[in-house]
């Protein structure tokens, strides 16, 4: 249950559990597999922007097998927007070399939908979002994606390098094992500031923000349900006269 | 400065999407609020019938139509959009948070260095020209403002059925051709579209949804969902355990990990009412619920109730609903 807090500001924090987000965990699964497919030396790096806790979803994703971690990590970035989340993201990717960056089609706190397409704008990269198939080409130049949008399913490929966000049904992500939990102890995560990423004050926190999030809120009470009694005959009748004449939806 | 609104409308099978007169809706209340000028942008190919439809309805409409926008590109649906913006000086750029508008508005705020919203379920523009719009977050259990400034431009997606859609209003608008195609070869090709609607409405887009859920007990039995469906116009839709279950495909799963829906009325039929199932319609303006168990949290969440077995409410609910809308 969630509930907000005095000021309106936010959500009660205390007690919450944090977990990778769930389209995240299809990300990184996709780059693992992604990995195992092409061999040789390629590798999976995880990035992440947030508060301390974060490396502990980082470590999840060294422990499911990812090579690496960077962990963007600096107060001024706090009550930042997601363009601006995406604006630092991109930075770090600007640093690392890749041809594939995975990402969820939607974190399921803030629920934008946003950081990922906007960091592939950042970086020129084409993005194809919301993927439910990736299949890489053998020479790695392209991969050909599914994707299920209004009315239909599409089929599209892409030139490499480029950013996929996924969807359900993409993949099954693995748990990370006891010896992955191990390993990833010792896998090197790094820790880079805004001034790392050559940010400026008026590139982060509420200063670079467009979008400012000004309160958190319930959700709109319903008045109490009208329960219609009687025989299905008369209970249907009378819901179809209520539906046409009080609530005039038909 | 003064608003100028641009509108983005979709088109499917050469026909305008209603999702389309909506946003003319609340692309018309900020116009009103601000004094500002509205335009609408249609692209692809062969838009000259949907462009005149929306022209019909009051707004003025830039039409981008070439055989290089024949099937959708991201990447050539975000070029056009920001050089139009950019050309004709639009600060604020209104989406339906449609698959399209989920993917075009991100990147188009990124080229025009705007402030962004999406899935706005609510919008007003404030006297200092800026939005104010709520959109549900921790996926729809609580709702948050957030006020766009800053920046020159504005982006925002609006939830289907969030607006009322608009009606013909009498002074139609013109339709200016504007000769755009892709400049850029796109790096991402769509090579195969494959239409799942089979002609019916999208689950997102119905103004009346139908669900059931795991009490259907067999893919076969939900054609008495289909049936109340068809009777009222409807959309199908379904709860997760229904879609686990295999009666459904996951296409018409409802809330948390399925679709988000909101439509005018919405019909939960033997659905229990979870609340990965309720964050996905608790929006609806009226929620009609029909379950055998009188304390189903179904019903704290919804403004009729029937309590009965829905194997016999629901095929007499659609024998009266076609006697009342006369529908064999
Ligand atoms: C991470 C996560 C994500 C989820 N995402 C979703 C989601 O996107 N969508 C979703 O729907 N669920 C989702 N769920 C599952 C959700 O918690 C519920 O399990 C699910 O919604 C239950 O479906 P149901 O109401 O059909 O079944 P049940 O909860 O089993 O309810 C069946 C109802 O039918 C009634 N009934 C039975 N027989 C009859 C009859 N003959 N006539 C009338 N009424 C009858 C019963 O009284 C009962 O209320 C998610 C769960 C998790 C953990
Ligand atoms: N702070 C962040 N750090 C790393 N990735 C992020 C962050 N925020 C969002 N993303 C990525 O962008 C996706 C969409 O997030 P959002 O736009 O917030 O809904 C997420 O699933 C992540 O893959």
């Amino acid at each position: 249950k969630i509930r907000i807090a005095g000021d309106e500001k936010d959500i009660v924090r205390d007690g919450i559990k944090y977990v990778m987000n769930p389209y995240d965990e299809y990300a990184v699964e996709q780059a693992l597999v992604t990995k195992e497919k092409v061999g040789g030396d390629s590798s999976v790096t995880v990035v992440s922007l947030g508060p301390a806790r974060v490396v502990e979803t980082l470590r999840t994703a060294l422990a499911m097998g990812a090579d690496r971690a960077v962990h963007l990590s600096d107060d001024a970035f706090e009550g930042q927007d997601v363009l601006a989340t995406a604006r630092a993201l991109s930075a770090a990717l600007r640093a690392e070399s890749f041809e594939v960056v995975f990402a969820g089609k939607m974190a399921i706190d803030d629920n934008a939908s946003t950081v990922a397409t906007a960091v592939a704008e950042m970086l020129d990269l084409p993005h194809v979002n919301m993927i439910q198939a990736f299949e890489l080409a053998d020479d790695a130049s392209r991969a050909t994606v599914r994707r299920r949008v209004d009315g239909g399913e599409e089929v599209i490929e892409c030139a490499l390098p480029a950013l996929f966000t996924c969807e359900k049904g993409l993949n099954e992500p693995r748990y990370a094992s006891l010896t992955g939990i191990m390993k990833a102890k010792k896998k090197p995560v790094e820790t880079k500031s805004a001034a790392d990423l050559d940010l400026g004050a008026e590139q982060v926190g509420a200063a670079g923000s467009g979008t400012l999030q000004m309160r958190v809120m319930a959700l709109p009470e319903r008045g109490t349900c009208k329960f219609i009694e009687g025989e299905a005959r008369e209970a249907a009748r009378e819901l179809v006269q209520l539906l046409r004449n009080e609530a005039k939806v038909i | 400065m003064a608003a100028k609104i641009l509108i983005v409308g979709e088109v499917t099978n050469g026909a305008l999407r209603k999702t389309s007169l909506e946003v003319l809706t609340a692309g018309r209340a900020v116009a009103e609020k601000t004094g500002g000028e509205l335009a609408g942008v249609l692209i692809g190919q062969g838009l000259d019938g949907a462009a005149g439809n929306w022209a019909a309805h009051g707004v003025d409409v830039k039409q981008i139509d070439d055989a290089s926008y024949a099937g959708y590109s991201s990447e050539g649906y975000t070029e056009a959009l920001t050089r139009l913006v950019q050309e004709q000086s639009f600060n604020i750029v209104l989406f339906a948070d449609t698959s399209m508008g989920k993917d075009l508005a991100p990147a188009l705020a990124v080229r025009t260095d705007a402030a962004l919203a999406t899935d706005v379920v609510e919008m007003e523009v404030g006297d200092d020209g800026y939005l104010r719009v709520v959109h549900p977050i921790f996926t729809g259990k609580v709702n948050a403002e957030f006020v766009l400034q800053n920046k020159g431009v504005q982006v925002a997606t609006l939830r289907p059925h969030t607006y009322p859609a608009a009606t013909e209003n009498g002074s139609a608008g013109n339709v200016e051709k504007l000769a755009y195609a892709v400049q850029k070869p796109p790096r991402a090709v769509v090579q195969e579209f494959v239409s799942t609607s089979g002609g019916k409405v999208e689950l997102t887009e119905a103004d009346i949804v139908v669900s059931g859920g795991r009490s259907l007990k067999s893919e076969e039995n939900f054609a008495i969902i289909e049936a109340l469906a068809d009777a009222l116009g409807g959309a199908v839709g379904a709860s997760r355990a229904a879609v686990d279950a295999g009666y459904q495909p996951h296409s018409r799963q409802v809330g948390q990990t399925g679709k988000v829906v909101n439509p005018t009325l919405y019909v939960a039929c033997g659905i229990s009412g979870a609340i990965q199932h309720l964050v996905g319609m608790r929006t609806s303006k009226v929620i009609v619920a029909i379950n055998k168990d009188a304390n189903a949290p179904i019903f704290q969440n919804a403004d009729y109730g029937i309590v009965g077995d829905l194997f016999e409410v629901v095929p007499i609910l659609t024998e009266e609903c076609k006697a009342l809308l006369g529908k064999e």
